[in-house]
């Protein structure tokens, strides 16, 4: 027997240990390199543990991404030079997706930006910017800010905060429980909060499609906090595997498989990351590119694919036209615990891109059948409405 | 009847000619969920070494290779529609298929038991 595939993220040299790892280790957790890092790939079996996370609540420890904070005069207008988003436009406590530009319209790395109100905990003024970035991308980024933006915007990488997520429909009754007010936070918002002494940045969000947050706080503190969440009755830990899997099902793209420096917003079908003002004002990377593919000129586009039989098609395999050319590839797939189906996201000549169209896939000597379909796979549950 | 082991974690049973093959529990938890399954059609011809059967998890597919050559008679029907059973009863229910062997002298190029615990607790 043999693998395809190796673990996600190669074997670089000097993993690193984020403050959680012994904690992993002793919950019996499954430990490979991934951006840099040795993290747990599952605990008890990824599918379990995505299952579990959709009924109930997922601990998810991602404290390889990068935390970023951006204060200096007109902080959010230096950051809308590299991001296509509304940024000045930004509420104390509201935070966007975003996407960090290159020159051409390609994309590297996407993001959420925060603004901050005052007493956020993590000594910076109000008004100031909190980024998370992807673990992976988190130095090539810091280095394109600070080469790209002037002197007097400050850039601090929060490398000795750890981030964990928590997800899932019953993940406002444990955090609410231990933290109590976050229940107040709708979708997309954040605030400061406090347990046990320690400041915590909290933010309705994540990466699951599930309703759940986000939290940031001193890598010290991580341990006692993790075990206080999975002291509660909905929280079990949840390896990166069902994290991919997760994100997948809800159509959340994945950077370095689905978005890289070779697609774009539009291509992508984030689409919705222009904010409207931005679009007409312009002044980001790759600006008349992107309104030119908005308007029609782009080639290939981002799409859902549920792929016949049960055999998964994964990140590589080509998508084919009739006569075996290879006119598109897929960037992400796997069997769908969930839908329970193999499921994929691929890039398609827009002409084959509207739902209903049906595919032609090859992988490994082998041909697949596949149908267009809208995402996400799985319904995203994001609370708009506090309590 | 005997049983066999390779290094890459195939489990061949022996009894006379016949022989039936499969993927160890060691193999069914290091791949984690299993998905899919695709055994070979009966009457393929494999030679040692070659792929013979596929067998996907959550996370990635793998090639499950014939442990000794031989004309396989059947692929075990069950793992289409429940794949799941390689995790349940990786070296009982969820063998992967039977073969006529070419030669059988060949198995005994391969661990036994004793041999193959000895070589997975080396990992």
């Amino acid at each position: 027997m043999s693998d395809h595939q190796i673990e996600d993220g190669e074997e670089t040299l000097e993993l690193q240990q984020l403050p959680l790892d012994s904690w992993h280790r002793a919950r019996g957790g499954r430990m490979v390199p991934f951006a840099g890092y040795e993290m747990p790939v599952q605990y008890e079996g990824i599918m379990a543990e995505h299952l579990w996370t959709r009924d109930h609540a997922g601990l998810f420890d991602v404290s390889h991404m990068g935390q970023l904070l951006f204060s200096g005069p007109q902080v959010d207008a230096q950051l809308e030079t590299l991001l296509p988003g509304d940024i000045k436009g930004l509420g104390e406590g509201r935070m966007r997706y975003s996407l960090l530009l290159a020159e051409n319209g390609g994309i590297h790395d996407d993001l959420m930006v925060t603004r901050l109100p005052g007493g956020n905990g993590f000594e910076t003024e109000a008004g100031d910017l909190y980024m998370v970035v992807n673990g992976a991308c988190k130095w090539d980024d810091i280095g394109v800010f600070r080469e790209l933006l002037p002197d007097e915007v400050g850039i601090s990488h929060l490398d000795e905060q750890a981030l964990l997520a928590l997800q899932g429909p019953e993940a406002v009754n444990a955090l609410e429980r231990i933290v109590p007010g976050v229940a107040s936070l709708v979708v997309m918002t954040a605030a400061a909060f406090e347990w046990n002494g320690n400041p915590l940045w909290v933010s309705r969000s994540g990466y699951t499609g599930e309703d759940g947050f986000e939290i940031s706080l001193p890598g010290e503190a991580a341990e006692a906090f993790a075990e206080a969440l999975c002291a509660q009755p909905e929280v079990k830990p949840i390896g990166l595997g069902a994290r991919d899997s997760l994100r997948l099902e809800a159509g959340l793209p994945l950077y370095g498989h689905d978005l890289d420096l070779e697609t774009t917003p539009v291509a992508a079908d984030l689409g919705f990351a222009l904010s409207k003002r931005r679009r007409e004002e312009g002044g980001f990377p790759g600006h008349a590119r992107i309104i030119a593919e908005r308007e029609g000129a782009a080639i290939v586009k981002r799409v859902g694919l549920i792929v016949e039989g049960r055999q998964p098609v994964r990140e590589g395999a080509a998508v084919v036209d009739a006569d075996g050319t290879e006119v598109g590839k897929v960037t992400s797939g796997g069997f769908a615990p969930s839908v329970q189906k193999p499921i994929a996201m691929a890039y398609v000549p827009v002409a084959l891109a509207a739902p209903g169209t049906r595919i032609t896939l090859a992988q490994r000597g082998k041909v697949h059948h596949a149908e267009v379909v809208p995402m996400p796979f799985v319904p995203h549950r994001y609370v708009r409405k506090g309590n | 009847m005997s049983r066999y082991f390779t290094e890459d974690h195939e489990w061949i049973q022996v009894d006379g000619e016949v022989a039936t093959v499969g993927i160890t529990d060691y193999a069914q938890s290091q791949l984690g969920d299993i998905v899919f399954v695709e055994t070979p059609e009966a009457g393929k011809t494999v030679s040692k070494g070659d792929d013979a059967a596929v067998v996907e998890s959550v996370k990635a597919a793998s090639d499950v290779y014939a442990p000794v050559a031989g004309t396989v008679i059947e692929g075990n029907a069950a793992l289409a529609d429940n794949p799941a059973l390689v995790n349940e009863d990786p070296e009982g229910e969820g063998w992967f298929f039977k073969l006529t062997l070419a030669d059988a002298g060949e198995v005994s190029s391969l661990m036994d038991e004793a041999a193959y615990k000895d070589f997975v607790s080396k990992l």
